[in-house]
Protein backbone atom coordinates (compact mmCIF):
# COMPACT_ATOMS: atom_id res chain seq x y z
CA UNK A 1 0.00 0.00 0.00
CA UNK A 2 1.37 2.90 -0.83
CA UNK A 3 1.52 6.37 0.65
CA UNK A 4 -0.21 8.47 -2.09
CA UNK A 5 -3.34 6.38 -1.66
CA UNK A 6 -3.35 6.56 1.90
CA UNK A 7 -3.16 9.73 1.59
CA UNK A 8 -6.26 10.25 -0.04
CA UNK A 9 -8.36 8.44 2.84
CA UNK A 10 -10.02 10.24 5.58
CA UNK A 11 -9.59 7.34 7.73
CA UNK A 12 -6.72 5.19 7.87
CA UNK A 13 -7.15 1.71 9.64
CA UNK A 14 -4.74 -1.17 10.28
CA UNK A 15 -6.30 -3.14 7.35
CA UNK A 16 -4.80 -0.53 5.05
CA UNK A 17 -1.26 -1.62 6.12
CA UNK A 18 -2.00 -5.33 6.54
CA UNK A 19 -4.15 -5.61 3.35
CA UNK A 20 -3.70 -8.61 1.60
CA UNK A 21 -1.50 -9.05 -1.55
CA UNK A 22 -2.59 -11.05 -4.26
CA UNK A 23 0.61 -11.94 -5.60
CA UNK A 24 1.81 -13.11 -2.10
CA UNK A 25 -1.13 -15.99 -1.24
CA UNK A 26 -0.88 -17.18 -5.01
CA UNK A 27 2.79 -17.92 -4.35
CA UNK A 28 1.77 -19.44 -1.04
CA UNK A 29 -0.89 -21.78 -2.91
CA UNK A 30 1.66 -22.46 -5.62
CA UNK A 31 3.81 -23.44 -3.22
CA UNK A 32 1.24 -25.59 -1.54
CA UNK A 33 0.59 -27.19 -4.24
CA UNK A 34 3.80 -27.84 -5.89
CA UNK A 35 4.32 -29.55 -2.19
CA UNK A 36 1.46 -31.94 -2.64
CA UNK A 37 2.28 -32.81 -6.25
CA UNK A 38 6.05 -33.42 -5.17
CA UNK A 39 5.04 -35.57 -2.16
CA UNK A 40 2.91 -38.07 -5.24
CA UNK A 41 5.61 -38.46 -7.32
CA UNK A 42 7.96 -39.41 -4.34
CA UNK A 43 5.23 -41.76 -3.00
CA UNK A 44 4.81 -40.60 0.17
CA UNK A 45 1.88 -41.85 1.77
CA UNK A 46 0.50 -42.12 5.68
CA UNK A 47 0.30 -45.45 5.39
CA UNK A 48 4.14 -45.39 4.30
CA UNK A 49 5.29 -43.22 7.11
CA UNK A 50 3.30 -44.92 9.81
CA UNK A 51 5.48 -48.18 8.39
CA UNK A 52 8.74 -46.23 8.32
CA UNK A 53 7.98 -44.90 11.61
CA UNK A 54 7.79 -47.92 12.94
CA UNK A 55 10.93 -49.42 11.20
CA UNK A 56 12.81 -46.32 12.26
CA UNK A 57 12.11 -46.31 16.42
CA UNK A 58 13.14 -50.63 15.97
CA UNK A 59 16.03 -49.46 14.22
CA UNK A 60 17.02 -46.73 16.59
CA UNK A 61 16.52 -49.20 19.54
CA UNK A 62 19.40 -51.19 17.95
CA UNK A 63 21.66 -48.32 18.13
CA UNK A 64 21.73 -48.83 21.83
CA UNK A 65 23.87 -49.42 23.60
CA UNK A 66 26.61 -48.13 21.42
CA UNK A 67 30.08 -50.31 20.62
CA UNK A 68 33.10 -48.29 20.75
CA UNK A 69 35.41 -50.90 21.65
CA UNK A 70 36.44 -52.06 18.17
CA UNK A 71 39.31 -51.55 16.99
CA UNK A 72 38.62 -49.94 13.74
CA UNK A 73 37.32 -46.52 14.55
CA UNK A 74 40.67 -45.28 15.55
CA UNK A 75 42.33 -46.26 12.34
CA UNK A 76 39.37 -44.88 10.35
CA UNK A 77 39.24 -41.85 12.17
CA UNK A 78 42.72 -40.63 11.73
CA UNK A 79 43.16 -41.75 8.05
CA UNK A 80 39.94 -39.24 7.31
CA UNK A 81 42.49 -36.27 9.29
CA UNK A 82 44.83 -37.35 7.29
CA UNK A 83 43.10 -36.77 4.41
CA UNK A 84 41.29 -33.71 5.16
CA UNK A 85 44.75 -32.32 6.21
CA UNK A 86 46.46 -33.38 2.91
CA UNK A 87 43.93 -32.43 0.31
CA UNK A 88 43.38 -29.28 2.75
CA UNK A 89 47.00 -28.34 1.85
CA UNK A 90 47.42 -29.49 -1.61
CA UNK A 91 43.81 -28.15 -2.76
CA UNK A 92 45.09 -24.38 -1.29
CA UNK A 93 48.06 -24.63 -2.32
CA UNK A 94 46.83 -25.10 -5.84
CA UNK A 95 43.95 -23.09 -5.50
CA UNK A 96 46.00 -19.79 -4.71
CA UNK A 97 47.81 -19.22 -8.30
CA UNK A 98 44.18 -20.11 -9.72
CA UNK A 99 42.36 -17.48 -7.48
CA UNK A 100 45.34 -14.94 -8.32
CA UNK A 101 44.59 -15.80 -12.58
CA UNK A 102 40.71 -16.14 -12.07
CA UNK A 103 40.49 -12.16 -10.79
CA UNK A 104 39.45 -10.00 -12.93
CA UNK A 105 41.27 -6.89 -11.21
CA UNK A 106 44.79 -8.19 -12.06
CA UNK A 107 44.49 -10.69 -15.10
CA UNK A 108 43.36 -9.98 -18.51
CA UNK A 109 40.00 -11.07 -19.44
CA UNK A 110 40.40 -14.33 -21.34
CA UNK A 111 42.62 -15.67 -18.68
CA UNK A 112 40.26 -14.95 -15.96
CA UNK A 113 37.42 -16.27 -17.53
CA UNK A 114 39.63 -20.26 -17.97
CA UNK A 115 40.88 -20.02 -14.36
CA UNK A 116 37.10 -19.44 -13.30
CA UNK A 117 36.06 -22.25 -15.82
CA UNK A 118 38.29 -24.86 -13.72
CA UNK A 119 37.38 -23.14 -10.73
CA UNK A 120 33.06 -23.67 -11.76
CA UNK A 121 34.15 -26.84 -12.56
CA UNK A 122 35.98 -27.94 -9.29
CA UNK A 123 32.64 -26.79 -7.27
CA UNK A 124 29.83 -28.06 -9.02
CA UNK A 125 30.66 -31.99 -8.87
CA UNK A 126 30.16 -32.99 -4.78
CA UNK A 127 33.07 -34.44 -3.40
CA UNK A 128 31.57 -37.82 -3.31
CA UNK A 129 30.93 -38.07 -6.94
CA UNK A 130 34.51 -37.10 -7.73
CA UNK A 131 35.65 -39.98 -5.08
CA UNK A 132 33.82 -42.32 -7.10
CA UNK A 133 35.48 -41.20 -10.52
CA UNK A 134 39.14 -40.88 -8.44
CA UNK A 135 38.55 -44.50 -6.92
CA UNK A 136 37.84 -46.01 -10.47
CA UNK A 137 41.40 -44.01 -11.59
CA UNK A 138 43.54 -44.48 -9.03
CA UNK A 139 42.01 -47.84 -6.98
CA UNK A 140 40.66 -47.87 -3.50
CA UNK A 141 42.38 -46.21 -0.54
CA UNK A 142 43.37 -42.70 0.83
CA UNK A 143 44.74 -41.35 -2.40
CA UNK A 144 40.94 -41.49 -3.84
CA UNK A 145 39.90 -39.50 -0.84
CA UNK A 146 42.45 -36.72 -0.97
CA UNK A 147 42.21 -36.38 -5.17
CA UNK A 148 38.28 -35.70 -4.19
CA UNK A 149 38.50 -33.51 -1.83
CA UNK A 150 41.78 -31.35 -3.59
CA UNK A 151 39.18 -31.01 -6.27
CA UNK A 152 36.51 -29.83 -3.60
CA UNK A 153 39.15 -27.41 -2.05
CA UNK A 154 40.42 -25.95 -5.02
CA UNK A 155 36.64 -24.91 -5.71
CA UNK A 156 35.92 -23.24 -2.85
CA UNK A 157 38.82 -21.47 -1.69
CA UNK A 158 39.69 -20.64 -5.75
CA UNK A 159 36.05 -19.21 -5.59
CA UNK A 160 36.08 -17.42 -2.19
CA UNK A 161 40.06 -15.58 -2.84
CA UNK A 162 39.54 -14.57 -6.51
CA UNK A 163 36.66 -12.71 -4.73
CA UNK A 164 38.34 -11.16 -2.09
CA UNK A 165 41.14 -10.50 -4.22
CA UNK A 166 38.36 -8.84 -6.67
CA UNK A 167 37.35 -6.40 -3.79
CA UNK A 168 40.47 -5.56 -2.52
CA UNK A 169 41.55 -1.46 -2.64
CA UNK A 170 43.41 -0.28 -6.23
CA UNK A 171 45.40 2.41 -4.43
CA UNK A 172 47.66 -0.01 -2.83
CA UNK A 173 48.23 -1.69 -5.58
CA UNK A 174 48.75 1.46 -7.74
CA UNK A 175 51.59 2.87 -5.22
CA UNK A 176 53.01 -0.34 -5.20
CA UNK A 177 53.17 -0.65 -9.53
CA UNK A 178 54.42 3.22 -9.12
CA UNK A 179 57.73 2.47 -7.21
CA UNK A 180 58.63 -0.15 -9.91
CA UNK A 181 57.74 -3.40 -8.26
CA UNK A 182 57.28 -6.48 -10.69
CA UNK A 183 54.05 -8.64 -10.75
CA UNK A 184 55.35 -10.47 -8.00
CA UNK A 185 56.07 -8.16 -5.61
CA UNK A 186 52.30 -6.23 -6.28
CA UNK A 187 51.23 -9.74 -5.13
CA UNK A 188 53.34 -9.87 -2.10
CA UNK A 189 53.28 -6.08 -1.01
CA UNK A 190 49.95 -5.04 -2.61
CA UNK A 191 47.59 -7.70 -2.80
CA UNK A 192 48.74 -9.94 0.11
CA UNK A 193 48.22 -7.86 2.96
CA UNK A 194 44.87 -6.77 1.90
CA UNK A 195 43.68 -10.49 1.84
CA UNK A 196 45.57 -12.52 4.08
CA UNK A 197 43.31 -12.51 7.05
CA UNK A 198 40.18 -13.77 4.89
CA UNK A 199 42.04 -15.95 3.37
CA UNK A 200 43.15 -18.15 6.59
CA UNK A 201 39.51 -17.77 7.36
CA UNK A 202 38.45 -19.86 3.84
CA UNK A 203 41.49 -22.18 4.60
CA UNK A 204 40.13 -22.90 8.45
CA UNK A 205 36.24 -23.39 6.69
CA UNK A 206 37.96 -25.79 3.88
CA UNK A 207 39.57 -27.88 6.11
CA UNK A 208 36.43 -28.19 8.63
CA UNK A 209 34.02 -28.69 5.37
CA UNK A 210 37.07 -31.37 4.06
CA UNK A 211 36.99 -33.12 7.57
CA UNK A 212 33.55 -33.55 7.41
CA UNK A 213 33.38 -35.24 3.92
CA UNK A 214 36.44 -37.40 4.44
CA UNK A 215 34.05 -39.11 7.11
CA UNK A 216 31.82 -39.36 4.23
CA UNK A 217 33.95 -40.66 0.91
CA UNK A 218 35.02 -43.63 2.45
CA UNK A 219 31.27 -45.15 1.75
CA UNK A 220 32.62 -45.39 -2.24
CA UNK A 221 35.86 -46.62 -1.06
CA UNK A 222 37.89 -43.82 -1.13
CA UNK A 223 39.10 -44.35 2.12
CA UNK A 224 38.54 -42.95 6.18
CA UNK A 225 36.09 -43.71 8.27
CA UNK A 226 33.03 -44.13 6.09
CA UNK A 227 34.03 -47.34 4.54
CA UNK A 228 34.18 -49.16 7.97
CA UNK A 229 30.93 -47.18 8.89
CA UNK A 230 29.58 -48.67 5.68
CA UNK A 231 30.65 -51.95 6.05
CA UNK A 232 28.86 -51.93 9.54
CA UNK A 233 25.51 -50.66 7.88
CA UNK A 234 25.64 -53.27 5.86
CA UNK A 235 26.14 -56.18 8.37
CA UNK A 236 23.40 -54.54 10.13
CA UNK A 237 25.90 -54.03 13.67
CA UNK A 238 24.13 -51.43 14.59
CA UNK A 239 25.76 -50.96 17.61
CA UNK A 240 28.93 -50.45 15.97
CA UNK A 241 27.07 -48.15 13.52
CA UNK A 242 25.69 -45.89 16.27
CA UNK A 243 29.31 -45.66 18.19
CA UNK A 244 31.19 -44.47 14.49
CA UNK A 245 28.68 -42.03 14.01
CA UNK A 246 28.78 -40.62 17.61
CA UNK A 247 32.78 -40.78 16.78
CA UNK A 248 32.35 -38.78 13.33
CA UNK A 249 29.84 -35.86 15.54
CA UNK A 250 32.59 -35.91 18.16
CA UNK A 251 35.22 -35.04 15.54
CA UNK A 252 33.18 -32.51 13.80
CA UNK A 253 32.24 -30.65 16.55
CA UNK A 254 36.28 -30.56 17.61
CA UNK A 255 36.51 -29.26 14.05
CA UNK A 256 33.88 -26.63 14.36
CA UNK A 257 35.41 -25.49 17.47
CA UNK A 258 39.23 -25.08 16.50
CA UNK A 259 37.77 -23.40 13.19
CA UNK A 260 36.22 -20.94 15.56
CA UNK A 261 38.74 -20.35 17.17
CA UNK A 262 41.67 -20.00 14.37
CA UNK A 263 39.40 -17.38 12.55
CA UNK A 264 39.19 -15.51 16.43
CA UNK A 265 42.91 -15.49 16.34
CA UNK A 266 43.44 -14.10 12.95
CA UNK A 267 40.89 -11.44 13.02
CA UNK B 1 67.64 10.79 21.02
CA UNK B 2 69.13 7.55 22.86
CA UNK B 3 68.72 3.92 21.56
CA UNK B 4 66.65 3.47 24.51
CA UNK B 5 63.55 5.78 23.50
CA UNK B 6 63.64 4.49 20.01
CA UNK B 7 63.40 1.17 21.20
CA UNK B 8 60.48 2.12 22.97
CA UNK B 9 59.04 3.66 20.12
CA UNK B 10 59.00 0.85 18.02
CA UNK B 11 55.83 -0.23 16.98
CA UNK B 12 54.66 -3.87 17.24
CA UNK B 13 51.28 -4.90 15.40
CA UNK B 14 50.22 -7.58 17.80
CA UNK B 15 50.58 -7.96 21.65
CA UNK B 16 52.70 -10.93 22.54
CA UNK B 17 49.61 -13.63 23.55
CA UNK B 18 48.51 -13.17 19.90
CA UNK B 19 51.83 -13.82 18.18
CA UNK B 20 52.12 -16.88 20.24
CA UNK B 21 48.36 -17.51 19.49
CA UNK B 22 48.87 -17.21 15.84
CA UNK B 23 52.30 -18.95 15.97
CA UNK B 24 50.55 -21.87 17.77
CA UNK B 25 48.55 -22.25 15.02
CA UNK B 26 50.88 -22.00 11.85
CA UNK B 27 52.87 -24.68 14.36
CA UNK B 28 50.09 -26.91 14.85
CA UNK B 29 49.26 -26.70 11.02
CA UNK B 30 52.67 -27.49 10.22
CA UNK B 31 52.36 -30.83 12.49
CA UNK B 32 49.42 -31.69 11.36
CA UNK B 33 50.79 -32.09 7.63
CA UNK B 34 53.85 -33.86 8.65
CA UNK B 35 52.26 -36.05 10.66
CA UNK B 36 49.88 -37.49 7.75
CA UNK B 37 52.36 -37.12 5.20
CA UNK B 38 54.35 -39.43 7.42
CA UNK B 39 52.01 -41.71 8.43
CA UNK B 40 49.33 -41.80 5.06
CA UNK B 41 48.94 -45.14 3.78
CA UNK B 42 49.25 -44.69 0.02
CA UNK B 43 50.17 -47.87 -2.24
CA UNK B 44 52.67 -46.14 -4.63
CA UNK B 45 52.35 -47.90 -7.53
CA UNK B 46 48.39 -46.36 -7.73
CA UNK B 47 49.81 -43.07 -7.29
CA UNK B 48 52.54 -43.18 -10.53
CA UNK B 49 49.54 -45.38 -12.06
CA UNK B 50 47.39 -42.05 -11.85
CA UNK B 51 47.89 -40.31 -14.80
CA UNK B 52 47.56 -42.92 -16.89
CA UNK B 53 44.28 -44.57 -15.29
CA UNK B 54 42.67 -40.77 -15.97
CA UNK B 55 43.71 -41.17 -19.45
CA UNK B 56 42.54 -44.17 -20.28
CA UNK B 57 39.33 -43.84 -18.06
CA UNK B 58 38.60 -40.48 -20.25
CA UNK B 59 39.21 -42.13 -23.55
CA UNK B 60 36.59 -44.61 -22.65
CA UNK B 61 33.72 -41.85 -21.88
CA UNK B 62 33.93 -40.71 -25.46
CA UNK B 63 31.97 -40.16 -27.82
CA UNK B 64 28.96 -39.28 -24.98
CA UNK B 65 25.88 -41.62 -25.08
CA UNK B 66 23.76 -38.85 -25.92
CA UNK B 67 20.81 -41.37 -26.68
CA UNK B 68 20.36 -42.60 -23.23
CA UNK B 69 19.79 -38.81 -21.86
CA UNK B 70 15.22 -39.19 -22.35
CA UNK B 71 14.98 -42.67 -21.78
CA UNK B 72 16.75 -42.82 -18.32
CA UNK B 73 18.94 -39.59 -17.20
CA UNK B 74 15.97 -37.38 -17.83
CA UNK B 75 13.71 -38.93 -15.32
CA UNK B 76 16.58 -39.34 -12.99
CA UNK B 77 16.75 -35.39 -12.90
CA UNK B 78 12.79 -34.67 -12.68
CA UNK B 79 13.78 -36.64 -9.10
CA UNK B 80 16.74 -35.20 -8.42
CA UNK B 81 15.00 -31.41 -9.01
CA UNK B 82 11.85 -32.92 -6.66
CA UNK B 83 14.10 -34.18 -4.29
CA UNK B 84 16.20 -31.25 -3.79
CA UNK B 85 12.65 -28.48 -3.61
CA UNK B 86 10.86 -30.62 -1.04
CA UNK B 87 14.00 -31.55 0.92
CA UNK B 88 14.38 -27.40 0.81
CA UNK B 89 10.93 -26.43 2.00
CA UNK B 90 10.81 -29.25 4.90
CA UNK B 91 14.46 -28.22 6.16
CA UNK B 92 13.05 -24.77 6.57
CA UNK B 93 9.69 -25.98 7.63
CA UNK B 94 12.27 -27.66 10.80
CA UNK B 95 14.66 -25.48 10.44
CA UNK B 96 13.23 -21.70 11.32
CA UNK B 97 11.24 -23.10 14.26
CA UNK B 98 14.93 -24.51 15.83
CA UNK B 99 16.89 -21.24 14.87
CA UNK B 100 13.96 -19.16 16.81
CA UNK B 101 14.34 -21.84 20.08
CA UNK B 102 18.45 -21.58 19.64
CA UNK B 103 17.94 -17.73 19.48
CA UNK B 104 18.96 -16.21 22.94
CA UNK B 105 16.43 -13.33 22.41
CA UNK B 106 13.36 -14.81 20.77
CA UNK B 107 13.74 -17.65 23.36
CA UNK B 108 15.04 -16.66 26.75
CA UNK B 109 15.21 -19.99 28.34
CA UNK B 110 19.34 -21.22 28.61
CA UNK B 111 18.02 -24.89 28.66
CA UNK B 112 16.15 -24.45 25.49
CA UNK B 113 18.85 -22.58 23.31
CA UNK B 114 20.85 -25.20 24.97
CA UNK B 115 19.03 -28.05 23.42
CA UNK B 116 18.31 -26.07 19.78
CA UNK B 117 21.67 -25.64 19.57
CA UNK B 118 22.75 -29.26 19.79
CA UNK B 119 20.32 -30.04 17.52
CA UNK B 120 21.77 -27.81 14.89
CA UNK B 121 25.06 -29.21 15.36
CA UNK B 122 24.29 -32.77 15.38
CA UNK B 123 21.94 -32.61 12.33
CA UNK B 124 24.29 -30.48 10.53
CA UNK B 125 27.49 -33.13 11.74
CA UNK B 126 25.78 -35.99 10.03
CA UNK B 127 26.82 -35.95 6.81
CA UNK B 128 24.00 -36.45 3.72
CA UNK B 129 24.93 -40.01 2.31
CA UNK B 130 24.28 -41.18 6.06
CA UNK B 131 21.21 -39.36 7.27
CA UNK B 132 20.29 -41.31 3.71
CA UNK B 133 21.13 -44.65 5.05
CA UNK B 134 18.84 -44.33 8.04
CA UNK B 135 15.56 -42.97 6.11
CA UNK B 136 16.30 -45.74 3.46
CA UNK B 137 16.19 -48.33 5.93
CA UNK B 138 12.74 -46.69 7.03
CA UNK B 139 10.83 -46.02 4.13
CA UNK B 140 12.76 -48.53 1.65
CA UNK B 141 15.04 -47.10 -1.51
CA UNK B 142 13.91 -44.61 -3.60
CA UNK B 143 13.69 -39.93 -3.64
CA UNK B 144 11.67 -40.06 -0.23
CA UNK B 145 14.47 -41.17 1.54
CA UNK B 146 16.59 -39.08 -0.40
CA UNK B 147 14.16 -36.10 0.36
CA UNK B 148 14.09 -36.72 3.66
CA UNK B 149 17.90 -36.73 4.06
CA UNK B 150 19.01 -33.57 2.50
CA UNK B 151 15.68 -31.81 4.59
CA UNK B 152 17.27 -33.14 8.29
CA UNK B 153 20.98 -32.85 6.94
CA UNK B 154 19.77 -28.77 6.26
CA UNK B 155 18.07 -27.94 9.16
CA UNK B 156 21.59 -27.48 11.42
CA UNK B 157 22.85 -24.58 8.28
CA UNK B 158 19.27 -23.02 7.99
CA UNK B 159 18.93 -23.24 11.98
CA UNK B 160 22.12 -21.79 12.71
CA UNK B 161 21.50 -18.91 9.86
CA UNK B 162 18.07 -18.31 11.34
CA UNK B 163 18.83 -17.88 14.94
CA UNK B 164 21.98 -15.44 13.69
CA UNK B 165 19.83 -13.14 12.22
CA UNK B 166 17.46 -13.45 15.05
CA UNK B 167 19.99 -12.37 17.47
CA UNK B 168 21.19 -9.95 15.73
CA UNK B 169 17.66 -8.52 14.99
CA UNK B 170 16.62 -4.78 16.38
CA UNK B 171 15.58 -4.80 19.73
CA UNK B 172 13.27 -1.02 19.47
CA UNK B 173 10.59 -3.19 17.05
CA UNK B 174 10.01 -6.08 19.90
CA UNK B 175 10.36 -3.64 22.76
CA UNK B 176 7.42 -1.88 21.25
CA UNK B 177 5.62 -5.07 20.58
CA UNK B 178 6.28 -6.12 24.11
CA UNK B 179 4.83 -2.43 25.77
CA UNK B 180 1.45 -3.31 23.41
CA UNK B 181 1.41 -6.84 25.63
CA UNK B 182 2.04 -8.75 22.41
CA UNK B 183 2.43 -12.69 23.37
CA UNK B 184 5.29 -14.07 22.45
CA UNK B 185 4.40 -15.91 19.20
CA UNK B 186 3.33 -12.24 17.94
CA UNK B 187 6.43 -10.52 19.13
CA UNK B 188 7.89 -13.64 16.66
CA UNK B 189 5.45 -13.08 13.84
CA UNK B 190 5.50 -9.42 13.92
CA UNK B 191 8.72 -8.36 15.72
CA UNK B 192 11.41 -11.01 13.96
CA UNK B 193 9.87 -12.21 11.19
CA UNK B 194 9.76 -9.16 9.22
CA UNK B 195 13.51 -8.33 10.33
CA UNK B 196 15.07 -12.07 9.59
CA UNK B 197 12.99 -12.02 5.85
CA UNK B 198 15.52 -11.23 4.13
CA UNK B 199 17.77 -14.04 5.34
CA UNK B 200 15.35 -16.37 4.86
CA UNK B 201 15.23 -15.89 1.08
CA UNK B 202 18.97 -15.61 1.25
CA UNK B 203 18.57 -19.10 3.16
CA UNK B 204 16.58 -20.60 1.40
CA UNK B 205 18.28 -19.77 -2.73
CA UNK B 206 21.31 -20.81 -1.12
CA UNK B 207 20.25 -24.05 0.23
CA UNK B 208 18.30 -24.92 -2.46
CA UNK B 209 21.71 -24.93 -4.53
CA UNK B 210 23.77 -26.71 -2.36
CA UNK B 211 20.69 -29.07 -2.12
CA UNK B 212 20.82 -29.57 -5.47
CA UNK B 213 24.71 -30.60 -5.23
CA UNK B 214 23.87 -33.11 -2.81
CA UNK B 215 20.56 -34.85 -4.20
CA UNK B 216 23.21 -35.27 -7.06
CA UNK B 217 24.86 -38.17 -4.80
CA UNK B 218 22.13 -40.00 -2.71
CA UNK B 219 21.50 -42.44 -5.66
CA UNK B 220 24.61 -44.40 -4.68
CA UNK B 221 23.20 -45.28 -1.23
CA UNK B 222 19.55 -45.96 -3.47
CA UNK B 223 18.12 -42.87 -2.08
CA UNK B 224 16.38 -41.82 -6.15
CA UNK B 225 17.62 -39.28 -8.26
CA UNK B 226 20.32 -39.31 -11.01
CA UNK B 227 23.07 -40.41 -8.56
CA UNK B 228 21.07 -43.94 -8.96
CA UNK B 229 21.72 -43.69 -12.94
CA UNK B 230 25.19 -42.90 -12.16
CA UNK B 231 25.77 -45.51 -9.83
CA UNK B 232 24.06 -48.13 -12.44
CA UNK B 233 26.21 -46.58 -15.46
CA UNK B 234 29.44 -46.89 -13.46
CA UNK B 235 28.18 -50.74 -12.16
CA UNK B 236 27.73 -51.66 -15.60
CA UNK B 237 30.87 -50.10 -16.65
CA UNK B 238 29.37 -47.92 -19.28
CA UNK B 239 31.86 -44.85 -19.50
CA UNK B 240 29.53 -42.77 -22.34
CA UNK B 241 26.84 -43.34 -20.19
CA UNK B 242 29.01 -41.86 -16.61
CA UNK B 243 30.09 -38.97 -19.10
CA UNK B 244 26.43 -37.96 -20.14
CA UNK B 245 25.28 -38.07 -16.54
CA UNK B 246 28.30 -35.81 -15.18
CA UNK B 247 27.66 -33.42 -18.35
CA UNK B 248 24.21 -33.31 -17.44
CA UNK B 249 24.63 -32.89 -13.39
CA UNK B 250 27.61 -30.16 -14.29
CA UNK B 251 24.94 -28.31 -16.70
CA UNK B 252 22.16 -28.08 -14.32
CA UNK B 253 24.20 -26.82 -11.01
CA UNK B 254 25.39 -23.86 -13.41
CA UNK B 255 21.73 -23.41 -14.95
CA UNK B 256 20.85 -23.54 -11.07
CA UNK B 257 23.80 -21.14 -9.74
CA UNK B 258 22.64 -18.52 -12.65
CA UNK B 259 19.40 -18.57 -10.97
CA UNK B 260 19.73 -18.22 -7.93
CA UNK B 261 22.36 -15.49 -8.46
CA UNK B 262 19.85 -13.59 -10.32
CA UNK B 263 16.81 -14.29 -7.99
CA UNK B 264 19.27 -13.09 -5.23
CA UNK B 265 20.15 -9.73 -6.99
CA UNK B 266 16.80 -9.35 -7.91
CA UNK B 267 15.21 -9.94 -4.02
CA UNK B 268 18.11 -9.00 -1.98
Amino acid sequence: MNVASLADKSIVTRADFFAPSLGKRLAYVAVFVYLVYAAATLGLSLDRIEKGVGYGVRFLAGFFPPNFTETDIIPGLLESLQIAFLSSLIGTALAIPIAVLAARNLMPVWVSWLARLLIIFCRSFHPVIVAIIAVKAVGFGALAGIIALTFASIGFVGKLLSEAIEEISKKQIEAVRATGASFMNVIAYGVVPQVMNRFIGFVAYETDSNLRNSTMVGVVGAGGIGGTLFSAFQRFDYNFVAGIILCIIGLVMIGEVLQIYVKRVFR
Amino acid sequence: MTSASLEMQRWIRFTPLQRLARFAVFFVMAAAVAWALKTIEIIPEFLYDAPEQVVDMGSRMWPIDWEHFWPAVWPALVETMHMSAMATILGLMMGIPVGFLAAGNATPFLWVNLIAKFILVATRSISTLIWALFFVAMFGPGPLAGALAIAFHSIGFIGKMFSEAVEESNRGSIEALQAAGATRMQQIIMGYWPQVLPTFWSVALFRWDINVRESAVLGLVGAGGIGMALNAAIDLIQWQRVALILLTIFIVVILIETIVTQIRKKVI
